[in-house]
């Protein structure tokens, strides 16, 4: 929604949050239903009200569980018995420096400030210990913002006696905290209190007369920042940007003024602010942000401007450049299909609002930002949180050139005529195995980024899919996928559930990036051999239609599957019996 | 010597003599208890009090306060918060301290 992208008007939420509730909640529906405890420090209820707007919008329909009124020490380590009952999928703690217990008096030693700091750091992770040990569902905790007031001045930063020396000491605890646990996370109070202003975010009318720890037209941005996580943590983060690039990766028209002609560069403040920009954009490659253009511009053109000797961006940076005189909506949804990508999982950047106004109203669900000044472009972009960083794998690191091998690949398609051919001189060597440690964080993170080729849609929390690893009556599939343009990583995951002589397939998923060359029929073959070593008789298999999941529909129909049963909604059940099946895969080498 | 330039003199001068009648103060402030209570045919006068609307509870009361504040670009003090019995008196501050 549009009211719900930065920049956005903050006391216009306050203000309309019951409205724009309900137009949310009448636009969409078919919502990941999640569980969520908020465990406060200061007052919750406003914050769960502007949360649940930002989670709706990422299409998560969030419950809520509020401790009474700051109890969220005694309700972490003596929960209550609504809370036990509520077994959350997340747990929020809400704590501000208002709940800082013990703070350095000027007249303490050194060893007193180190005895508190320990106090209140012991304090934290006792709390953390037990929820994780009761709930073992991920947590997200603030840090502290900096204090209102400093009693030495400046040297409160540096003294170990200084209020705010306190408390970032005590946030660098948290982090070492949140460094060596999975599934912790800090939300950046500190950041975001400086980013809306300290003296107004500590404002002390709104803790004396309400016990908000900050002021009422902050929540939104704050609530924003926690929404970020959450949906990060469920796989709602956005993929790719489709970039214009007149006046949007470069000052003035590349066509009309030409090469020499464009800002770009170090030659003055407009040039350096666009260099700033593709900086910005270049340093997100590695965290799996893949980079399109969508341009309205004659290639030749596009590809000059881009090869500006002053340039970041090169035409390389790119996975898909659109250059043309289509629609850029048409070009949007064809770098969608080229990357097998959810059109819905690019964000259109473009400083034209018309040209936005197309594409947001062509395509359900892509975000279009207000680009409206070239220094404003990397806020926009950074303060959008489209791709939150909550896990960070080995994958995300390569996912560019993953998908350029994959154009190279698809060229390469065109030189042979049969399809079979093709895939033998892709040299395709696949590692198929029960789950392996090092993998468990990308396995995770692919149960909640599948939606295509997802055949139950089930999503699985880190802490799940460890579990799942140490429980025998599972069995476990990964496969990586290696051929002559490179490595794919891992792209698929199967998990099955053995009961007595039958498997049931709780989770068969699989990247897209790696469609039609075979692998679902490697795995088929592990998995029949893997039963087959376990006595299983009978494999089920389960498909739940989603709006994104059409293309498996007849998945385990083309495995040779029997179909046994299929209810109102269209979800139907598989079985195949282990005796007698042949092998599938004839392409792919399994080591 | 005085620092503030004649344009912003001016402006100061031109501000006072736009003062607020009580009725834009009530239209205005009609629309702010709109939008918190999502409700276009709320309707409220100078008795008006929480007892008279739907879901004006403790919760709504702080988003009204900073909404007619933001409204009026103005800041009620704490006491006025805690004391102010109906919408008429909310009206007064408005009339005294708002734009």
């Amino acid at each position: 929604m549009k009211e719900l992208v930065y920049p956005f008007d903050a006391p216009g939420i306050m203000k309309k949050k019951k409205s724009i509730k309900r137009r949310l909640l009448a636009a969409g529906s078919n919502r990941l239903e999640k569980k969520i405890a908020v465990l406060g420090g200061s007052t919750t209820s406003h914050i769960v009200d502007i949360l649940e707007l930002f989670l709706l919008d990422y299409g998560i329909a969030p419950k809520f569980y509020e401790c009474e009124y700051a109890q969220f020490e005694q309700e972490a380590l003596f929960p209550s018995e609504e809370f036990l009952n509520f077994h959350p999928d997340l747990i929020f703690i809400h704590t501000s420096s208002r709940n800082v217990r013990q703070f350095p008096e000027l007249t303490d030693g050194k060893e007193q400030v180190e005895e508190k700091l320990k106090a209140e750091t012991e304090r934290f992770r006792t709390i953390w210990e037990k929820l994780t040990e009761t709930f073992g569902c991920p947590i997200i905790q603030n840090n502290f913002e900096m204090p209102f007031y400093r009693l030495m001045g400046n040297r409160d930063a540096s003294d170990y006696r200084g209020r705010r020396h306190f408390l970032e000491r005590l946030n660098e605890a948290f982090y070492q905290y949140a460094e060596s646990h999975d599934n912790f996370y800090i939300n950046d109070m500190e950041y975001l209190a400086a980013d809306y202003g300290l003296k107004e975010w500590t404002n002390p009318y709104y803790w004396n007369m309400y016990k908000y720890c900050m002021c009422p037209d902050a929540i939104p941005a704050f609530a924003f920042s926690v929404a970020h996580i959450i949906k990060s943590i469920w796989g709602r983060n956005k993929k790719a940007l489709a970039l214009d690039l007149d006046n949007t990766l470069w000052g003035g028209v590349i066509g009309d003024d030409g090469q020499d002609g464009i800002d770009i560069g170090q030659e003055n403040g407009v040039a350096q602010s666009y260099y700033e920009f593709q900086s910005y954009l270049k340093q997100l490659k590695p965290l799996g942000v893949l980079l399109t253009v969508d341009s309205k511009n004659e290639e030749e053109n596009a590809r000059e401007g881009l090869l500006h000797p002053d340039g970041v961006l090169k035409p390389d940076d790119f996975v898909v450049i659109k250059a043309n005189w289509e629609n850029k909506d048409r070009n949007l949804l064809q770098i969608a299909s080229e990357l097998n990508i959810l059109p819905e999982s690019i964000v259109f950047v473009d400083d034209n609002p018309a040209e936005r106004a197309i594409v947001e109203g062509q395509i359900d669900g892509v975000v279009a930002p207000v680009m409206d000044s070239v220094e404003n472009y990397i806020t926009t972009l950074d303060r959008n949180g489209f791709f939150e960083v909550t896990s960070f794998s080995e994958d995300d690191l390569k996912r560019n050139d993953m998908y350029k091998a994959n154009a190279l690949r698809n060229s390469a398609r065109a030189d042979f005529a049969d399809y079979g051919d093709y895939l033998k001189s892709l040299e395709m060597t696949a590692t198929i195995r029960d789950f392996d440690s090092v993998y468990l964080a990308r396995i995770a993170q692919l149960t909640n980024k599948s939606n295509q080729f997802n055949l139950t849609t089930r999503r699985y929390t880190l802490s799940e899919i460890e579990a799942i690893r140490e429980n025998p009556n599972y069995i476990r599939l990964y496969g990586k996928l290696v051929d002559k343009f490179g490595d794919n990583g891992v792209v698929s995951v199967v998990i099955g559930e053995i009961r007595g002589k039958e498997l049931h397939i709780d989770l068969w998923l699989m990247s897209c990036r790696v469609l039609k060359r075979g692998m679902e029929q490697a795995m088929l073959d592990q998995l029949v051999e893997k039963c087959t070593d376990a006595g299983i008789e009978t494999i089920y298999g389960y498909y739940y239609p989603t709006k994104k999941n059409k293309m498996v529909k007849e998945l385990y129909q083309t495995f040779g599957f029997i179909r046994i049963s299929e209810n109102e909604n269209g979800d139907t059940v598989w079985k195949l019996e282990t005796a007698g099946y042949e092998k599938q895969n004839h392409y792919i080498q399994v080591q | 010597m005085c620092s503030v330039s004649p344009e912003v003199l001016e402006m100061v001068t031109v501000k006072k003599e736009t003062e607020m009648t009580e009725k834009e103060i009530y239209t205005r402030l009609t629309r702010v208890f709109q939008d918190v209570f999502d409700d276009d045919t709320l309707q409220i006068n100078g008795e008006t009090t929480a007892d008279d609307v739907d879901d004006w509870d403790s919760l709504s009361h702080i988003t009204l306060i900073a909404a007619v504040e933001n409204e009026f670009g103005m800041r009620f003090k704490m006491k006025e918060v805690s004391t102010m019995a109906n919408v008429g008196e909310m009206v007064d501050l408005i009339a005294e301290r708002g734009h």
